[in-house]
């Protein structure tokens, strides 16, 4: 049987949600979570790996969504852009990029957000140059990255004055 | 200078309307819309740079279970009402017609060229399918370089054409020859600023539906132009106007090729039709590197004459500008650079010869900046090269030179591509570069630099400027409509792709109509919501749709307030309104709810409406501008150049400009700094190659290099100058693109002045590692060192 029609059934928790689905072997990560469950807040920018558009939490570390398959997340927990609001309220990150001019087109923000989310669980203090080097894989053409790192170091201030945050 | 306005709105930081849903992921990209049953396509692409096509089987692809269908032109033919594109901009200089066709027929002119396209349940089918048609070609000779192209003997782009010229003209004034056989001084050198490719972070796509019920095709598209679009698709499918519609969902980016209309979106749309199924085409990143239209290859051959204190005398040459394969557009990217390299200056004579050559590469067409990075790069290289022979400081020589801020508005001899005089109508050129040198410690930095050389450090401080022609016209229409239940409906022809549009026209309606930007919905870029519109290109929806949308809420603010008055029983004058309310001025006593005025003038069968209006709490404007606002500005950029490895550092940009009187600060701030990274990327990382057989050799972002995060200098360091533009209500000028446009010549200014001690001369962008290695030992070599 070839590759393009076999299929495996998959567990996964995706945003905290449970889901089992039957899925073609070669189906990406990124078009699972896109097409089959209509999250598309995950964005696909190039499909090498290079942009970092795709990139979602995979057991909470980033990774690209666009390089994995569907199959490798049986068992795992996934949370993506969708995941990271607390229902209406935002996660600080995101308050402060749009305060901060975080963002222009958009289309990069959901894999900055990510990225930027382990970064403050690994390092809740960081310093700009160390905001730089986390999101150095997320390619954005629109906002020069500026508002960007600003908006890091303030969201990262934020949640340190309220005694942290998952 | 501007008096302070006294605006609550209009001028300030306002949150964008658009953020939540991005930040959220909730936004609607092209690719996000999805219907049952939708089928996908995937193209077949030449993987050839010029090749005759004997045949194309399509049998294997067609036995692979899930595949609809496989489309060629001949397929397609009876679906349409021509086989070509016929979208370029008119103009007299062509000397061959270049119009793409929808799908390649006989012959394939670039690699990337759609040649079928395969229709499948998913796009993993589609693709298994496309790799089993089988094209047989006869490759041909190929052009790469644009230079080459115009030798007699050179292949032909296109195997039926007499020669490889797509246009020629000359642009000019005043007596060249004169000045430069009586002048003190004649520098002349050659420069080449290289091709690069877009890259907006989502690349194009199409879907489209049609609809039985009503029979309405409707197309998403990425696009920056979705009337113009809608308008070529209406004559090829040969529907009626109100049997098409074009939306243009939430796009990632356009940076000028979306403005341009493709054969995929044309399939997409007439396959719809064809098979009454939904149909969904996404660009994935290497069809973005070699089917989505790419700029910047222009070659000049330029002398400068100048008197013994550096003042021009005249300016004249030869530009090569590199078209592409087809007209996709026309001849106005080389037309811009010949008209942009003149402007800051006063230069009493000016001649340039414009050859627009085909080559074997994707067509050209604008990507932000749109020639005039290039120009600007030529313009300053020389005032550098004048300094350095003449031995003034750099900002001397271009002092003496710039128009005076006494003579501004400025009546150049030039004329836009559409016969209007370019006068540059506002700012003080001056005073702009000597504000961006202050902020830079110019006459400070030799003594910095002889420090930091002491320590072993190369660094170097350079300057360019810049004048931008913005806000092309003649209009950008806008509607204002108050709904019955009080929330304000927005639509323009006016399309976002990123740069906060939606906001901006939020912004100029809501500071007459009651301040509360949570009341307002934004429709840009739908044809459905609005009749007429132009799209977004040329730094120009703030100044056209902005004016509009004034224009537009001014009326219905005075209806409204008229309305009111007659409801209330009390003068115009007394009235405001206040969030979703017009009260008497300051509150307090009786009101009446937008929402009341708009069902009063809605009408009541049999009763008065009333004041005696026409009904509806509405207006449409087409506020006509057809000159353009020229936006200025002056970069400085200092650098740390490691001489035994060749990398450069961007330690610092100090950006001085005026845009006229400024929107919303940090939405124009986010444009320049934007702009300022894609002009860093064009100085020092962005190459698009090709070999000598014009085959992409750079079509992954592993190989084309963006800037990251890590290569950005510190924050921008920026000087807000704003005059406003005399031309429009608000007082507006473009900004969209002016940060691109003079970074390679700032970043080249800045390499060569910390190289100065091995006497370097920089004529081309991109300068990688290797480059800046090379032009040290060649200047070594050279000097006999």
């Amino acid at each position: 049987m070839d590759t393009a029609s076999q299929t495996r059934t998959i567990s996964l928790s995706v945003n905290g949600k449970s889901f089992s689905k039957t899925v073609p072997v070669r189906l990406t990560l990124a078009d699972f979570l896109r097409h089959e469950l209509r999250l598309t807040g995950t964005h696909v920018g190039c499909e090498h790996g290079v942009c970092g558009a795709c990139t979602i939490l995979f057991d909470g570390q980033s990774a690209r969504a666009c390089l994995m398959l569907a199959v490798q997340a049986n068992g795992h927990e996934i949370t993506t852009v969708e995941g990271l609001a607390d229902g209406d309220a935002m996660h600080p990150l995101q308050k402060a990029l749009s305060e901060h001019h975080g963002l222009q087109c958009g289309f990069c923000t959901p894999g900055m957000l990510t990225t930027l989310v382990e970064l403050l669980n690994d390092n809740p203090a960081p310093s700009a140059e160390d905001v730089r080097i986390a999101i150095s894989g997320n390619l954005c053409r629109c906002t020069g990255y500026e508002g960007i790192v600003a908006a890091t170091l303030d969201a990262a201030a934020q949640m340190r004055a309220a005694g942290g945050r998952s | 200078m501007s008096a302070p306005l006294n605006t609550r709105i209009v001028g300030h930081s306002v949150e964008r309307l658009e953020d939540r849903a991005l930040l959220r992921g909730e936004a609607r990209f092209v690719d996000d819309i999805s219907f049952p049953g939708m089928w996908h396509i995937a193209f077949v692409r030449s993987p050839h740079a010029h090749a005759l096509i004997n045949g194309i089987d399509k049998s294997a692809a067609l036995e692979i279970p899930g595949v609809h269908a496989v489309l060629t032109m001949a397929d397609l033919a009876p679906h349409l009402s021509d086989h070509l594109l016929r979208v370029a901009l008119p103009s007299p200089a062509y000397r061959l017609e270049l119009h793409r066709p929808v799908l390649a027929e006989r012959e394939v002119v670039h690699v990337g060229e759609a040649v079928a396209a395969v229709l499948a349940d998913s796009r993993y089918i589609a693709e298994d399918a496309a790799a089993l048609v089988f094209v047989d070609y006869d490759p041909l000779p190929a052009v790469a370089d644009c230079r080459d192209a115009l030798a007699d003997d050179a292949p032909r782009a296109h195997q039926t054409a007499p020669h490889n010229l797509a246009a020629a003209f000359d642009m000019g004034y005043g007596d060249c020859d004169a000045a430069f056989a009586s002048a003190a001084h004649v520098f002349g050198e050659n420069y080449w600023q290289h091709r690069g490719v877009a890259q907006s972070m989502e690349c194009r796509g199409v879907v489209a539906n049609l609809e039985p019920m009503s029979d309405l095709l409707t197309v998403w598209s990425s696009t920056q132009t979705p009337h113009a679009g809608k308008r070529v698709l209406c004559g090829l499918l040969r529907r009626d106007e109100d049997k098409l519609r074009v939306i243009t969902p939430d796009v990632g980016g356009g940076f000028g090729p979306k403005l341009v209309f493709y054969p995929e979106e044309a399939v997409v749309a007439v396959a719809a039709q064809m098979f009454g199924a939904p149909i969904k085409w996404i660009e994935d990143r290497r069809e973005h590197f070699v089917a989505t239209t790419q700029e910047r290859d222009q070659h000049w051959d330029m002398q400068i004459a100048v008197d013994v204190q550096g003042k021009i005398l005249g300016l004249r040459g030869t530009l090569i500008h590199d078209h592409g394969a087809y007209t996709a557009r026309g001849v106005n990217i080389a037309y811009g650079s010949a008209a942009a390299i003149t402007l800051p200056y006063v230069i009493p004579n000016y001649f340039l010869d414009i050859k627009l050559v085909v080559t074997n590469k994707v067509s050209v067409t604008p990507i932000r900046g749109a020639g005039q990075p290039q120009a600007v790069f030529v313009m300053e290289r020389l005032l550098d090269r004048v300094a350095r022979e003449l031995k003034i400081d750099r900002a001397e020589v271009r002092r003496r030179n710039l128009v005076p801020g006494e003579q501004i508005p400025y009546k150049t001899p030039l004329k836009t591509r559409g016969g209007m005089q370019v006068v540059l109508d506002s700012g003080d050129y001056p005073a702009c570069q000597a504000a961006a040198l202050d902020k830079a410690g110019w006459e400070d930095f030799p003594a910095r630099k002889i420090a930091a050389r002491a320590q072993g450090r190369y660094i170097g401080l350079g300057l360019a400027n810049y004048v931008e022609g913005t806000g092309r016209g003649p209009f950008e229409p806008v509607s204002v409509r108050v709904a019955e239940n009080g929330r304000i409906h927005v639509a323009s022809g006016a399309a976002a792709m990123g740069q906060s549009t939606k906001t901006m026209l939020a912004q100029v309606v809501a500071e007459q109509l009651g301040c509360d930007m949570s009341n307002i919905t934004v429709v840009a870029g739908d044809t459905g919501a609005i009749e007429l519109g132009m799209g977004g290109f040329n730094s120009r929806q703030a100044v056209m749709a902005g004016s509009s949308a004034h224009a537009a809420a001014l009326k219905v603010r005075a209806k409204a307030l008229y309305v009111a008055s007659h409801m209330l029983g009390v003068g115009e004058q007394a009235l405001e309104i206040e969030g979703t309310a017009i009260r008497l001025k300051g509150g307090g006593g009786a009101q009446v709810e937008l929402a009341e005025v708009a069902k009063a003038v809605a009408g009541l069968p049999g009763y008065y409406i009333p004041g005696n209006v026409e009904p509806g709490l509405q207006a449409t404007e087409h506020v006509i501008i057809n000159d353009m606002t020229y936006a200025n500005g002056t970069c400085a950029v200092e650098v740390d150049v490691d001489v035994e490895t060749g990398l450069v550092k961007v330690a610092r940009v100090v950006f001085a400009h005026d845009c006229g009187r400024v929107l919303h600060p940090k939405i124009v701030e986010g444009q320049i700094v934007g702009g300022i990274a894609h002009g860093l990327g064009n100085a020092l990382l962005e190459w698009m190659g090709f070999d000598e057989n014009a085959q992409p050799v750079s079509t992954t972002l592993a190989e084309y290099l963006l800037m990251s995060a890590t290569e950005m200098p510190p924050p921008i360091e920026f000087v807000h100058l704003e005059s406003p533009s005399p031309l429009n209500e608000l007082g507006i000028k473009g900004v969209g693109e002016s940060g691109v446009i003079p970074m390679t010549a700032a970043v080249a200014s800045a390499i060569e002045d910390a190289l100065s001690s091995f006497n370097v001369s920089i004529t081309k962008v991109p300068l990688s590692p290797p480059d800046i290695i090379a032009l040290i030992h060649g200047a070594a070599s050279k000097n006999g060192v």
